[in-house]
């Protein structure tokens, strides 16, 4: 890379010496500095004065002078004359030496101009390239950024090296935005100058890789721009892009969705196979745990691969965008990959898009269309929503009508009908007709309605308009063709109207119908014959042909009454001047009239001009539309547009899946489920050791902290480590089957994505589990098996790779496990009595909170906790390193008074522990005394607002003498929100409503880093995952100790040694969603400092903020 | 993608042109033309049309064509969904978006256009990220302009552009909080003849208008949100939340936006507040018809209708009207031939009515049909479907922000066959 970027900075270096070069040819001095610049444009400009016209000659004036705001006025006047097209190229040398101007307005409108003329003028556009590529170094993204994005608009190809160089080097800038532009860059290098393919697609290659959501939608344009065919670069980051999906900017949405819709088409199986077995209904849809029958893969009934599942249900959501662009592309998706029965969740949401603009629901409609065709019970219940208003276009109305015929079948066709007649007296007359095709289609389609219909178009024969009754006449034609048997009575009925009817394609229709049934109608025939011979020369061409095919079978088959009538049409097609009719006639005589020449063929004549025909097929314009892509251009106009890209077939046998798998783990990451190394089964036996369990505080941190410092270069051994200990945290989790208390670790991996739905999963699985209990004894079981799968582990997301070779090897160890932790679970409450009763003897007859006890009681109980910490340990996940806690002034709240509690009183405090029912709930410890006089019994807690909250309560303390308190624990999931916890706390007599709000600060687990870590965690979360601000600290705080004190006082986070004494740096994780929050301190003179936090819960972040400022300001 | 963009006048003048990638002649507007000309209504000018080497999107909006030219294969709706955004924008930034506005503004709509898209791709469509960048003009700032040589264009990357809530900016401050929400429901029904539901339903909105400081979080919870059948959000609702608990959880942009659209189950039958009793009729000799028309309430649920309005577009041959309305005014628009009688509030006791004589043109056949009788209403404090929210919370500030509101039911596309 470096010795690339190298070589394409010395052709840069190329360039800009031929841009400079070229500028001298205009005898030009052109030198960095910009006033010699400016000063040699101006010359420039004086040489091509001459060529002026008249009219642009004060804007030049007015360029020249030294006035910004005359100059700004000028580019003004300019840029409203390119609006209006009109050409301005002659003041191009004038604008151009505004490029560096210090005026930002001025400067865009010169931008404006320059990429609109730089084309025409290459020589001049060459002089501006130094001041963009000065403008590149800038230190505000936004100018660099601007700079790029002018620099590669203007298309002139001796550039081309310097752009090449400027994308490069801005897809590796900090800032995302300048990547973003960068990605944008490479689609408009690409058509200037097609040979750099190679290497814009290394650059692609790199952008893909980016994690930002920024970047997403524009990289993966440039890739369907330049490289659509290179799928394999898409592998690495498939999983990526669809767990990023739904925080990309709405436009990135639909271009990665198309995307990935053409990826998954060329990866995945069919899951459209006859036999295909679906044992997920709608509801485990929405589990993550589909993915656990991932481990049958080889069974025969087809399996979803995870991959695919993935897709389908990280789109999902998206239906929901208010932008019709993106549900579009979701019911496409779903369309094009879903297995059947799944797809009709697009269709509420189609329907919704019916309400926006005229222009989507036109386009909506052609999609529904073609839908409905193939589908037609998706759209059945929502027939109502396709009824036409008088109001609609044209066109829309069209389609509409399309989509109700596709729709009709036996049950609602009498409804249908009922609504087409309505249609067919519409004062739009187009549509009218179209209505009747319309009742064609469905007498065709629906035997039973046959007769109906056609009683229904023959009395349309008499209707008064004209386009009615002949398209009428059509559809009859067609309908009788398919069952002439009967029909006699309305070919005579035809035959009488057919005076009346005046439009030629229903008289032609008309004398068809009586030639083809002639024999039914041997009496009107020949009349009709009569009447047609005297108006012959004043018919349209087209009837004329058809009375010629009249006379025709009419002569063969009732040659003695028609015989002289054909002979007179027959000369009057002779001399007619068409020469269609004039072919037909000659050719007609040479079949039916036998003479010498055309002995042979004249016998075959009845045999040609009878012959029955097959009848035709009505049937939807839309049928053939399916062969392109829903939403596509292509579909719309129904012709292949220019860059279309063919949908796959499913391949027979799905490639190698292992493709996608990331070797690389980080950490933390949004996207953070990308798994399926092979991991080594060493270390599992390892880990269930009891003495590893005890040490994987250290050791888990170690791992940690080296896969992350890790993240760009892979240093296998380490990774896979950290990673089976992930992963077989989970196993245990799995294994250790009791009361919901043992939630399984891999919080942070698993959960961003969704958490509240899986929080709310998790409890309800627990309970499943304890069921499942005896039959989930071991793990392959578990994995082998779908259905018992389902129930397992929340964490599938991340363990869906292992495959069973691994699982067996996992199988031996567990049993000791579980026994272990039912003892841990059940001690814990008791041990905790205990430890609070001997603090309630301390505040006993204390009414108001009493401080000093508090602390104590979290210093008694966190030891005790850490004890108990070292045996249930693999509930904390590895990623959620949670240093010991430390210690602050521990603040004791009121939760209950004793006045409003009728002399019953709680208090809490939140115990900075790693909460151990669930580790995304905070610890918080609650002092229930008893100030009464009588003894309280069954304090519990009740209802619980919202009834969503997920907490862990106490056990039900039985009883409560007077005088006496007793601490104990819960655990609150507050989702990472400083939303309160409302409850109820509950004795045998009352109820008292009580609420916990946490302070943001208390949200937080610390987190223990080094500081090389430290900077490089801080560095992924730049930008728009920072928040900072500039504080004056009270002048006690300054000493390094005090800060930490109090720092430590607001939030829950641990300090990670600083090298750098102005430095202080602290980290921590949420509870709820494990995201890292990084603060930052810095110090500066006179006892102010940089309060910098880092971190992706930007609202968690500005709270923190707020708190820390607070305390550090206030001594 | 986004080629070129072509702004028309309803006339037929291209007053606009914008090129993203290299220039496109405006000939190609041409075919573009044929097609309106073909098209006779400008709604029924397809929104989608191939040229031999072009591709045209356009749409139709406030009287203006917004054309847009591409090369390559693009999702329609892609284009058409940007080409509505753009005209929003205008609409936000100008306060209307019309030939005249336009053109007076032609430089602020250029650089709008040249933020909004790079290479063809949308790059800023939001327009908290746009006003940082491009200030909306006013008298004031024009005026200071000038004197200072200040400029409307900001020269830093707005914040929104690189948050995770691009929809919002930092540093928000107000005196007065507050946040005020319109549930504006709209009944689509098609009635018949004899007043029986042919098809109805309830699309709703949630319009609401946020000015709190700095970054509340808010909470807003339905009293029934089982209501609600199908909806879409504004991009800054946490779908996770309405998933899990059917509450709206969202960090608002600064100002007026549109949180959420909804439709309301079709189980549920809707309830329709007015019913028509009419009588137009077409005499088959003489060139004459007449017409009665009466309006009375149904389901009102006891509040009161207001701003009643009936539009009927009468058939090509009717020359004139002679009608007499005992509340309210009609017109007759001769050239368009829609009668539009506004009623005002309509008042229980004594039923609006609408009656006289139609002179049809000598000669023309009697019309086919009678025409359809559109309806427009409003009815103050009502959610028609009985939506109710239950309460708003804001977490994440400490001030105490006023709260308010509103509900309003109003006639979608509310249509009476006769």
């Amino acid at each position: 890379m470096n010795g690339g970027l190298s070589s394409l900075r010395s052709e840069a270096a190329g360039a800009m010496r031929t841009v400079l070069v070229s500028a001298e040819s205009l005898q030009l001095t052109l030198k960095p500095e910009l006033t010699q610049e400016e000063q040699a444009l101006t010359q420039s400009g004086r040489k091509a004065k001459e060529a002026h016209t008249a009219g642009n000659e004060d804007l030049k004036e007015m360029l020249e002078s030294n006035k910004e705001s005359l100059k700004l006025e000028a580019m003004k006047r300019i840029v409203q004359l390119i609006s209006k097209g009109k050409k301005s190229s002659d003041l191009f040398p004038a604008v151009v030496k505004n490029v560096a101007s210090k005026n930002i307005e001025l400067k865009k409108l010169v931008y404006v101009y320059l990429v609109r003329y730089a084309e025409e003028q290459q020589d001049l556009a060459l002089l501006s390239i130094s001041t963009f590529q000065r403008a590149l170094k800038d230190p505000n993204q936004f100018i660099r950024a601007s700079a790029l994005r002018v620099l590669s608009s203007i298309r002139v190809p001796i550039i081309v090296p310097i752009m090449m160089l400027a994308i490069k080097e801005a897809a590796s800038d900090l800032s995302p935005y300048v990547r973003k532009t960068s990605a944008h860059a490479i689609q408009k290098l690409y058509s200037l100058d097609a040979d750099q393919k190679e290497h814009l697609i290394e650059v692609i290659e790199k952008l893909l890789k980016d994690k930002s959501t920024l970047v997403a939608g524009s990289v993966v344009m440039a890739f369907e721009e330049v490289c659509p065919d290179r799928i394999d670069l898409i592998h690495k980051n498939y999983r990526k892009l669809c767990n990023l999906l739904v925080d990309v900017e709405e436009w990135g949405q639909v271009v990665i969705i198309n995307m990935l819709t053409r990826y998954a088409r060329t990866q995945f199986t069919s899951p459209w196979k006859e036999d295909a077995v679906f044992d997920d209904n709608e509801k485990a849809f929405y589990d993550s745990d589909s993915e656990e029958k991932q481990g049958q893969k080889e069974a025969k009934p087809y399996i979803m691969d995870p991959d695919h599942r993935l897709l389908l249900r990280n789109t999902k959501p998206l239906l929901q965008s208010r932008n019709t662009a993106v549900v579009m592309a979701v019911a496409q998706l779903y369309w094009h990959l879903a297995p059947k029965h799944e797809v009709s969740i697009v269709t509420k949401s189609l329907v919704r898009l019916l309400r926006s603009h005229r222009e989507v629901q036109y386009v909506v409609l052609e999609n529904i269309a073609t839908m409905s065709i193939q589908r037609k019970g998706m759209f059945e219940p929502y027939m109502k929503s396709f009824y036409v208003r008088s109001t609609d276009a044209t066109h829309i109305k069209t389609l509409k009508l399309e989509i109700l015929t596709n729709l009709a079948n036996e049950a609602n066709i009498s409804t249908i009908l009922r609504e087409f007649q309505t249609y067919v007296k519409s004062q739009d007359k187009a549509f009218a007709a179209a209505t009747i095709q319309a009742i064609g289609r469905c007498a065709t389609n629906i035997s039973e309605v046959t007769d109906t219909c056609l009683n229904g178009l023959v009395l349309l024969l008499s209707n008064r308009d004209e386009t009615v009754v002949a398209e009428s006449v059509v559809v009859i034609k067609k309908l009788l063709q398919t069952q002439p048997t009967q029909h006699s009575d309305i070919i005579k009925h035809m035959a009488k109207l057919f005076d009346n009817i005046t439009v030629p394609m229903a008289r032609a229709s008309i004398l068809w119908l009586m030639g083809e049934y002639c024999e039914r109608v041997p009496k009107i025939a020949p009349d009709v014959l009569r009447k047609m011979a005297k108006s012959f020369t004043s018919e349209e061409d087209i009837v004329k042909l058809q009375t010629v095919n009249l006379a025709a079978k009419l002569y063969l088959t009732n040659s003695k009454q028609t015989k002289l009538l054909t002979q007179y049409i027959l000369n009057l097609g002779k001399y007619d001047q068409n020469y269609d009719i004039r072919d037909r006639t000659r050719f007609i005589r040479q079949l039916i009239v036998p003479n010498e020449k055309s002995g042979t063929l004249n016998k075959y004549a009845r045999r040609i001009l009878l012959a029955s025909k097959p009848a035709p097929v009505l049937e939807s314009a839309f049928k053939d539309r399916d062969r392109f892509q829903l939403g596509t251009l292509s579909h719309s106009l129904n012709v292949k547009a220019a860059g279309y890209q063919e949908l796959s077939d499913w391949p027979a046998v799905a490639p190698d899946p292992s493709v996608r798998n990331v070797e690389v783990i980080e950490p933390v990451r949004e996207w953070a489920p990308s798994v399926g190394k092979a991991k080594q089964p060493k270390s599992d036996d390892k880990f269930y050791s009891d003495d590893e369990e005890k040490e994987e505080e250290g050791s888990g941190s170690g791992s940690e902290d080296s896969s992350s410092s890790s993240s760009g270069s892979s240093s296998s051994s380490e990774e896979s480590g950290s990673e089976s200990e992930e992963e077989s945290s989970e196993e245990s989790g799995k294994t250790s089957s009791d009361s919901g208390k043992s939630s399984s670790g891999s919080e942070a991996s698993s959960s961003e994505s969704e958490p509240e739905q899986k929080k709310k999963k998790r409890t309800k699985k627990a309970t499943q589990r304890k069921s499942k209990q005896s039959a989930a004894d071991s793990d392959s079981d578990e994995n082998g098996s779908g259905p018992v799968g389902k129930t397992s582990s929340s964490s599938a997301e991340s363990s869906s790779e292992s495959d069973s070779e691994e699982d067996s090897d996992v199988d031996s160890p567990p049993p000791p496990s579980p026994p272990q932790k039912k003892t841990v679970a059940k001690t814990k409450p008791k041990v905790e009595v205990k430890t609070k009763k001997e603090v309630s003897l301390l505040d006993l007859d204390d009414f108001s909170p009493a401080p000093p006890s508090a602390p104590k009681s979290s210093v008694f109980s966190s030891s005790l906790l850490s004890d108990l910490e070292g045996l249930s340990l693999s509930n904390v996940s590895s990623a959620m390193q949670v240093t010991t806690p430390s210690f602050g002034p521990v603040k004791t709240y009121e939760l209950l008074h004793h006045m409003t509690g009728k002399g019953f009183s709680a208090k809490y405090h939140f115990p900075r522990q790693p909460c151990l029912y669930q580790p995304s709930m905070v610890a918080v410890q609650v002092i229930l005394t008893n100030s009464s006089d009588h003894s309280l019994e069954e304090i519990h807690i009740g209802d619980r607002s919202p009834a969503s909250l997920n907490i862990h309560c106490f056990n039900t303390v039985e009883r409560l003498e007077p005088g006496a308190s007793v601490t104990v624990s819960m655990g609150i999931d507050f989702s990472d929100s400083t939303q309160a916890a409302n409850f109820q706390l509950c004795t045998k007599e009352d109820q008292f409503s009580v609420s916990i709000q946490p302070a943001v600060g208390e949200l937080l687990m610390p987190s223990t880093m080094t500081e090389p870590d430290f900077c490089n965690e801080q560095k992924k979360l730049m930008g728009m995952n920072e928040t900072s601000a500039s504080i004056t600290m009270a002048t006690a705080n300054t000493s390094k100790q005090n800060i930490s004190k109090q720092v430590l006082s607001v939030a829950n986070v641990g300090v990670v040694s600083s090298g750098q004494n102005d430095l202080q740096r602290f980290a921590g994780r949420t509870v709820s969603s494990g995201a890292l929050v990084l603060v930052t301190l810095e110090l500066r003179e006179a006892s102010t400092a940089l309060l910098t936090i880092n971190t992706e819960k930007s609202v968690m972040a500005s709270m923190l903020l707020r708190d820390l400022k607070q305390a550090l300001s206030q001594s | 993608m986004i080629h070129s963009l072509f702004l028309v006048s309803n006339s037929g003048d291209i007053f606009l042109e914008k090129h993203w990638k290299s220039v496109i002649s405006r000939s190609v507007c041409d075919y573009f033309f044929e097609a309106k000309e073909k098209a006779g209504d400008p709604e029924n000018v397809a929104p989608v049309l191939q040229t031999p080497h072009h591709y045209l999107i356009s749409i139709y909006r406030d009287k203006l064509f917004f054309v847009s030219v591409t090369q390559t294969e693009v999702p329609p709706l892609f284009v058409i969904e940007f080409l509505h955004r753009v005209a929003d924008t205008f609409q936000d930034y100008f306060g209307e978006c019309s030939e005249s506005v336009i053109k007076d503004n032609t430089v602020t709509v250029y650089e709008l256009l040249e933020e909004m898209l790079d290479n063809g791709f949308p790059l800023a469509t939001e327009s908290n990220v746009l006003k940082e960048m491009i200030r909306p003009p006013t008298i004031l700032r024009s005026v200071v302009n000038t004197l200072t040589g200040g400029s409307n264009v900001g020269g830093t990357l707005p914040t929104g552009q690189l948050s995770n809530v691009p929809w919002r900016r930092v540093g928000v401050k107000y005196t007065n909080n507050e946040a005020y929400f319109d549930v504006i429901e709209e009944i689509d029904a098609i009635l018949d003849k004899s007043g029986t539901t042919v098809f109805a339903e309830i699309q709703g909105v949630i319009e609401a208008c946020v000015k709190l400081s700095g970054m509340p979080d808010l909470t807003l919870s339905f009293m029934n949100p089982r209501l609600l059948d199908d909806v879409s959000f504004h991009p800054c609702v946490r779908f996770k939340r309405w998933e899990s608990e059917r509450v709206l959880s969202f960090i608002p942009p600064d100002g007026n936006f549109r949180l959420l659209s909804y439709h309301v189950s079709s189980q549920n039958l809707v309830a329709i507040p007015v019913y028509v009793k009419q009588n137009i009729s077409f005499l088959e000799t003489g060139s004459c018809g007449r017409l009665d028309i009466t309006i009375g309430p149904k389901q009102t649920m006891g509040k009161m209708v207001e701003s009643l309005m009936v539009t009927i577009p009468m058939p090509k041959s009717v020359l004139n009207v002679n009608l007499i309305a005992t509340q309210g005014t009609y017109t007759f628009d001769l050239s368009t031939k829609v009668l539009l009688w506004d009623i005002g509030k309509l008042n229980p006791q004594k039923l609006p009515n609408l009656r006289g004589s139609l002179s049809v043109q000598p000669g023309a056949p009697k019309p086919e049909e009678n025409p359809s009788i559109n309806i427009d209403l409003k009815i103050q404090q009502l959610a028609i479907s009985g939506l109710k929210v239950s309460r708003l919370d804001m977490y994440g500030e400490k001030y105490k922000p006023f709260k308010g509101v509103k509900y309003v039911t109003k006639a979608g596309k509310f249509q009476v066959r006769t």
